[in-house]
């Protein structure tokens, strides 16, 4: 049994606001039940006592001091937008509403 | 106000057969100098995209460092508000594609607040006298500001209709402390009050903690209001629904109020309420609807994995709790003592928001009495007109401290008094200067007066023949008459006693 679903795979896609044609879905949809699958293998050794992992790295609190540094400047900022106007990036029409 | 307000039945009507459940979710931005997770300035105002860096752009390969100073705030917030602080919390991605969030992503926290299970209360006033109402704290957790958008080409800059958006990151990244309420359950006649008044009370905390100035008409604290309501007598909670940036006091009350009648009439045409997003609209004292639940974003929160954990010693939050200040009802009830206002007198000055500054005041030298006439007189009405808080009107806690001085030492009268405070809110100086410039100071030296007077006497002969005659009533008049032609800048008191010199002779 596939891991995961044609359907959720277009939820993801919808969610990534990628445009998949019905064959690259079938076709990704195959590709990411594989690599579930092998990430999955994990879970196989893994014993009750062993906690899921989100950090490698045995470290916490590491912080930096409430001090300023240089910004970039607004040119530099911009500089690496497709369009910019008014000192600001400028994006196309949001659709949908306000976060 | 447009139809849809008057079909809505009366909040009198509601509340008589409804019972509401709320819940507050308040952002409050942290007055750090620099962002949550880079070293750029926080400072209002600033030219577009000036502060912002590599790492608040999202650009790729950058790092985000945790500002140390943000989570003392956020841990004093927690503790502020009785809240137990995590031994172990971790940073979360929250996933979403807007272009207020250049990285397509906002780290916040998910499961694993700084902060959680917590109380604090409310005051607020009922028929019966004041009512205290305790709050329950879900959680307080840390993420960061997004950008400002600026939609162009529709009409007064919304959303809708526009052509295209201008972004300016400053703001993105900008510390966030977002606080959460259990259920709130109070009787509905009260819900709207309570509702502002934790909001209140959340602003006063943050201020008196020193980690944000939480000026709403900035943004730098933020309002959403659950609503949920119930026919009284029944005990399955109601949809709800989330009204959005609700950004001043009032609205809070407003908001809350609407959205009570709102579900009311939902319910009673028997239909279901819809769980939603609601918007709330300060123009027109209503709410429009958003998203709704069916369109509700899916965020796929998976812990941060650019930021390690925080695990806050035990010494340290400690040492954090050593730093709180007294809390609000405890410094309330002492200031009230101190200025020995009584329990409406206190109220009004706390509903104001003056209590910080009547204090300041008195500690320049008003008498307290004094003090709250100004903050909620005079000064209360100018910000009013200009929609500003009034520390941000522009007369400080010692000018009014002042102009009390000069009230006391017979330098102003009353009217005079206002005259100078005027002058200092319209930006003519200090009260010194705005004297000194206007020509206010009391006259009472009596060369300057006797010729007042003896005019006064002589345009008013019959009123001067009744006080030589021992009549003593149309003293006034005489004394008015001489106020009018000086202005009102005469010494009231000196001029009666020339007067009766003059007179009695
Ligand atoms: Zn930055």
């Amino acid at each position: 049994m596939s891991s995961i679903s044609r359907d959720e795979v277009a939820h993801l896609a919808r969610l990534a606001r990628l445009e998949l044609e019905p064959d690259e879905l079938d076709h990704l949809a195959g590709q990411l039940d594989q690599i579930i699958g092998a990430v999955g293998q994990v879970s196989q050794v893994a014993a009750d006592d062993i906690p899921p992992t989100s950090h490698a790295l045995p470290i916490t609190n590491v912080f930096r001091d409430d001090v300023r540094r240089p910004c970039l400047s607004s040119e530099a900022a911009l500089s690496g937008a497709p369009e910019a106007e008014e000192g600001r990036f400028r994006v196309p029409q949001i659709l949908g509403e306000e976060q | 106000m447009p139809t849809a307000t008057t079909a809505l039945p009366s909040f009198d009507d509601v509340i008589a057969r409804f019972d509401p459940v709320m819940g507050m979710e308040v952002h409050v931005e942290l007055g750090t100098v620099t962002k949550m997770f880079c070293g750029c300035s926080t400072e209002f105002g600033a030219e577009p995209n000036t502060q912002v860096c590599p790492t608040c752009l999202g650009l790729p390969g950058s790092l985000p460092v945790v500002n140390r100073t943000a989570v003392e705030s956020a841990m004093r917030i927690g503790l502020a508000l009785n809240c137990h602080i995590a031994e172990y919390c971790r940073f979360a991605r929250k996933n979403y594609f807007y272009p207020d969030m250049p990285k397509n992503f906002q780290i916040s926290q998910y499961d694993e607040p700084i902060a959680f299970d917590g109380w604090t209360e409310v005051t607020v006033d009922t028929d019966d006298g004041p009512r205290v109402v305790p709050i329950g704290i879900e959680r307080a957790h840390m993420e960061e500001d997004t950008g400002k958008s600026l939609h162009v080409g529709g009409s007064t800059g919304r959303i809708h209709g526009a052509s295209h958006s201008l972004l300016d990151y400053n703001r993105a990244g900008i510390p966030l402390i977002e606080i959460v309420t259990k259920p709130i359950e109070v009787e509905a006649a009260l819900a709207p009050a309570v509702a502002r008044a934790y909001v209140t009370e959340l602003r006063e905390l943050v201020r008196a903690l020193g980690v944000s100035e939480a000026r709403m008409e900035l943004g730098q604290m933020r309002c959403d209001a659950n609503v949920s309501l119930r026919p009284r007598g029944t005990t399955t909670f109601g949809t709800r629904s989330e009204t959005k940036n609700v950004n001043s006091l009032r609205s809070v009350e407003r908001a809350v109020t609407y959205e009570i009648r709102r579900h009311a009439a939902v319910l009673d045409a028997g239909e279901p309420v819809v769980q939603e997003t609601r918007h709330w609209h300060e123009d027109t004292g209503e709410t429009t609807a958003g998203r709704t639940k069916e369109e509700a974003e899916d965020y796929r929160y998976f812990p941060e994995p650019d930021l390690v954990p925080l695990a806050p010693s035990r010494e340290w939050v400690e040492e954090l709790r050593g730093t709180l200040p007294e809390p609000p009802a405890a410094r309330r009830a002492r200031l009230q003592g101190e200025w020995g206002f009584t329990d409406l007198e206190m109220r009004d000055v706390v509903n104001a928001g003056a209590m910080g500054l009547v204090e300041e005041t008195v500690t320049a030298g008003s008498d307290p009495a004094g003090a709250k006439k100004w903050w909620l007189g005079e000064i209360a009405r100018t910000a009013n007109e200009r929609g500003a808080e009034l520390d941000q009107v522009g007369i400080t806690p010692q000018q009014v401290a002042r102009v009390q001085e000069l009230i006391g030492a017979g330098t102003l009268n009353d009217k005079l008094a206002r005259q100078v405070v005027e002058g200092v809110l319209a930006g003519e100086g200090s009260p010194d200067e705005v004297i000194e410039a206007r020509g206010l100071a009391v006259v009472s030296d009596d060369a300057a007066l006797g010729a007042a007077v003896d005019d006064a006497i002589a345009a008013m002969p019959d009123a001067a023949e009744k006080v030589r005659g021992g009549n003593m009533g149309p003293v006034g008049a005489l004394i008015g008459s001489v106020m009018k032609a000086t202005q009102g800048q005469a010494d009231a008191q000196r001029v009666r006693e020339l007067i009766l010199q003059r007179l009695g002779e």
